[in-house]
């Protein structure tokens, strides 16, 4: 098996490799043949690792690869740590990429940086898989900057467009932030555990849970402090209110990678990260705590911003943002194999959505602005048919998937016995009906209603080269499929039987899912529950109000808008989180730099230091060149009256006089 | 009978009127020369009185040797001043400044 996991990770960094540095040479169709091929491989063999974890009784497979670095007792190795929870993500961020892949040979088909595309998409890949492969927690961070840093390239890919560059430094420098807190949660771990390696680490601390260490003066447990650490990684990866901000920037870059990097694989590591240190996150109650409150207010209130945005990508990148939340409520309340469960499905269908939005966006030239669509089913039937299985799987519709994870999550959040559980669980719920009514406001803005298109745009719909959209739509229609079924086939193994076996660690008496466990009748029953299930009413009220202002009483709109004026204002200003951190961190920065410019630099240094220097030098030598006149007899004064002082001196001492 | 203090206050007279001459001349530089020997006179003054009220010869035979020192140091300051003004065409002391800085 050894061999099949090297595989997985080096082909795709090959294709990157390849793609990357002699892109020019190969040629564009080669380019995209190598680079699907390699992603194909991956997914592929992905699969058969699943397979032979779930059913070929292969067990968990945790061997260093490589030793890079041996300080004293600490390696610094690469390894894999393989298990189902590991064959899980490598399946979703396979799939989803290869989808992306095919996806992106229609979508970037006219850009001149093609083979750079696919290289960066190729190299995400690899970073992904080296992430969730990892079986310490270096390579746990190279993998975690490196996908950071594919994200940066892919968000700026078009260089030359100022907005992306700043979206793609903003998404960067608030990274950072994040990585400052996971840096330390290692480093942490590091020092108290006397390990990198996950099951060194999570041996030690389960063997010391009540370890404390004294931080500002305060007695608080390594787990706790280890844990928060780690989840404000968590939280910029997997843009976390109030590390949020760059995601709906982020974006800027071409739809494919919004749909892969901003949607379904990298915004979820942070998930998997908690997921994986479940052993650690277990042994605090106030880690816990906190992320399940951070996650409720993510979910509801970034998704009420995604109700007053009008460019249709952004729609998405919110309820990405309150999705991220919703699967950090369940693993807040321990139900961390509902979090991963929501990850897996929600991977799918908002791929689907964003590709959907961007096959939109393609057919109409690169419009994003939902006022300017309007009536599409009539050019996109096939777009609208996945988007609409997408949006129907994204609001919770019974049988499709997103219904199953989310209401296993609130289900699970209500059962909850920890500080903030209530709050959170009003949160979710809450959060469903601003689902329905995003997705569903959307969905008839886009699909339904009157045409208000650009002649432009609808001349380029009309003209559209005929194999563009086709080598579009598979992928659609690839990832509507497990959008659909994927909830209802595995829900019962993954919830409630013992799918992640030991890859994640519940603490018997946090265990929510084995207390709904026993409400459990299989995924049919459960479907049906819906009709007793306030969710799913909520559902059904979000998506008939959408209808009813959006298809039915438009001309209401406007005067709703007047009346809630201050509402929409603070939505439209995202709460003023990006107003905020312009004026105290990207202003006071600025005037801090200023002020060090201005008052370090140019006046202490430069001109106290330096200057003053050679400044007091010339002042004293101006003044003392008065003195010397040239003329001798100043000269024989001068000395005259030093020989008097002398003389006054001596004669003085002798005589006493002083 | 003449005091010892009446001989020093002529000679720090002599003196002053040196000093004086120096500082407070503008023009010439034989002046310059001239003071010089008026402080020197003084100095002689000084010794001769010294010698004659301590009973010691030994000041004395110092003033000859100051007088003959002065006389050829008059000499050389002379030959000085006439080589100054051929180069410079002046004797002028407020225009001798070449060594300011």
């Amino acid at each position: 098996m050894k061999s099949i996991y090297l595989l997985v990770v080096l082909a795709p960094l090959l294709g990157a490799a390849v793609a990357g540095l002699a892109g020019h040479v190969i040629g564009r169709n080669n380019a995209h043949r190598l680079t699907v091929g390699a992603v194909a491989i991956s997914a592929l063999l992905s699969l058969f690792v699943l397979y032979q974890h779930v059913w070929g009784g292969v067990g968990p497979f945790n061997e260093t690869i490589y030793r890079w670095a041996s300080v004293g007792a600490l390696n610094f190795e690469v390894g894999f740590l393989v298990d189902r929870l590991t064959a899980l993500m490598m399946v979703v961020v396979t799939s989803v990429s290869l989808a992306v892949h095919v996806y992106t040979i229609g979508y970037m088909h006219d850009d001149p940086g093609y083979q750079r595309f696919f290289s960066y998409i190729n190299l995400f890949t690899f970073s992904m898989l080296m992430l969730v492969m990892a079986n310490n927690f270096l390579q746990l961070f190279f993998g975690w900057e490196a996908v950071g840093l594919v994200s940066y390239l892919l968000i700026g890919f078009w260089y030359r467009k100022e907005t992306a560059i700043v979206a793609n430094l903003k998404a960067f420098l608030v990274n950072r932030v994040g990585d400052f807190g996971f840096l330390l949660g290692i480093a942490a771990v590091l020092m108290y555990y006397k390990s990198l390696d996950y099951a060194e680490v999570f041996a030690a601390a389960t063997a010391a849970p009540t370890m404390t260490l004294s931080i500002f003066g305060t007695e608080a447990l390594v787990a706790t402090v280890g844990a928060l650490l780690l989840f404000i990684g968590a939280m910029g990866k997997s843009a976390q209110v109030p590390l949020h901000v760059w995601l709906p920037d982020s974006m800027e870059g071409p739809t494919p990678i919004s749909a892969l990097i901003h949607a379904a694989t990298m915004v979820t590591a942070g998930i998997f990260l908690v997921a994986r240190m479940s052993p650690i996150f277990e042994l605090s109650e106030t880690a816990l705590s906190v992320v399940l409150v951070l996650g409720a207010i993510t979910a509801l209130f970034m998704g009420l911003v995604g109700l007053v945005q009008t460019d249709i990508k952004r729609v998405i990148a919110y309820s990405t943002l309150s999705q991220l939340g919703y699967m950090f409520v369940a693993l807040g309340a321990s139900a961390y194999a509902a979090g991963v469960f929501h990850l897996m499905t929600h991977a799918f269908f908002k791929a689907l959505l964003f590709l959907g939005a961007g096959a939109v966006i393609i057919a109409l030239h690169h419009e994003q602005d939902m006022r300017k669509m309007g009536n599409l089913r009539r050019y996109l039937p096939m777009t609208h048919i996945t988007m609409l299985l997408g949006t129907l799987a994204l609001v919770g519709t019974p049988f499709f998937s997103g219904y199953y994870s989310k209401d296993v999550i609130i289900e699970a959040v209500h059962a909850a016995d920890r500080f903030g559980a209530q709050f959170a669980w009003w949160a979710v719920l809450l959060g469903v009906f601003i689902t329905a009514l995003y997705s569903f406001r959307l969905y008839f803005l886009v699909f339904w209603g009157e045409e208000r298109l650009d002649p432009k745009a609808k001349a380029h719909i009309t003209h559209l080269p005929r194999y563009v959209l086709p080598v579009m739509q598979w992928p659609l229609v690839a990832l509507a499929i497990p959008s659909v079924v994927i909830g209802y086939l595995t829900i019962e193994p993954m919830l409630f039987g013992d799918f992640f076996a030991n890859s994640i660690v519940v603490n018997p008496a946090n265990d929510v899912l084995a207390k709904k466990g026993a409400d459990f009748h299989g995924p049919f029953a459960f479907g049906l529950h819906a009709a007793v299930n306030p969710a799913f009413w909520l559902t059904v009220a979000g998506a008939a109000t959408a209808w009813f202002f959006y298809i039915y009483r438009p001309q209401w709109l406007p005067a709703i808008n007047q009346r809630a004026a201050g509402l929409v204002w603070v939505l439209k200003h995202q709460y003023g989180f990006d107003a905020l951190y312009r004026v105290v961190f990207a202003g006071g920065g600025r005037w801090i730099g200023q002020a060090l410019w201005r008052g370090g630099d140019q006046r202490v240094i430069d001109g106290l230091i330096v200057n003053g220097t050679a400044r007091t030098i010339g002042r004293v030598a101006g003044a003392l060149r008065g003195v010397q006149s040239g003329y001798l007899y100043h000269y024989a004064f001068v000395m005259i009256v030093g020989l008097l002082l002398l003389l006054t001196l001596f004669v003085g001492s002798w005589r006493g006089w002083f | 009978m003449l005091a010892l203090s009446d001989y020093l206050v002529l000679s720090a007279l002599l003196f002053s009127i040196g000093m004086a001459g120096i500082f407070l001349n503008r023009k010439n530089a034989i002046v310059l020369l001239m003071s010089i020997e008026l402080i020197l006179l003084a100095v002689n003054f000084n010794f001769i009185a010294f010698s004659h009220f301590l009973g010691d010869i030994h000041g004395q035979v110092f003033v000859f040797f100051i007088l003959t020192v002065a006389a050829a140091e008059s000499a050389i300051g002379l030959a000085i001043l006439v080589v100054l003004f051929r180069n410079r065409d002046t004797i002028n002391v407020g225009d001798l400044d070449s060594m300011k800085g």
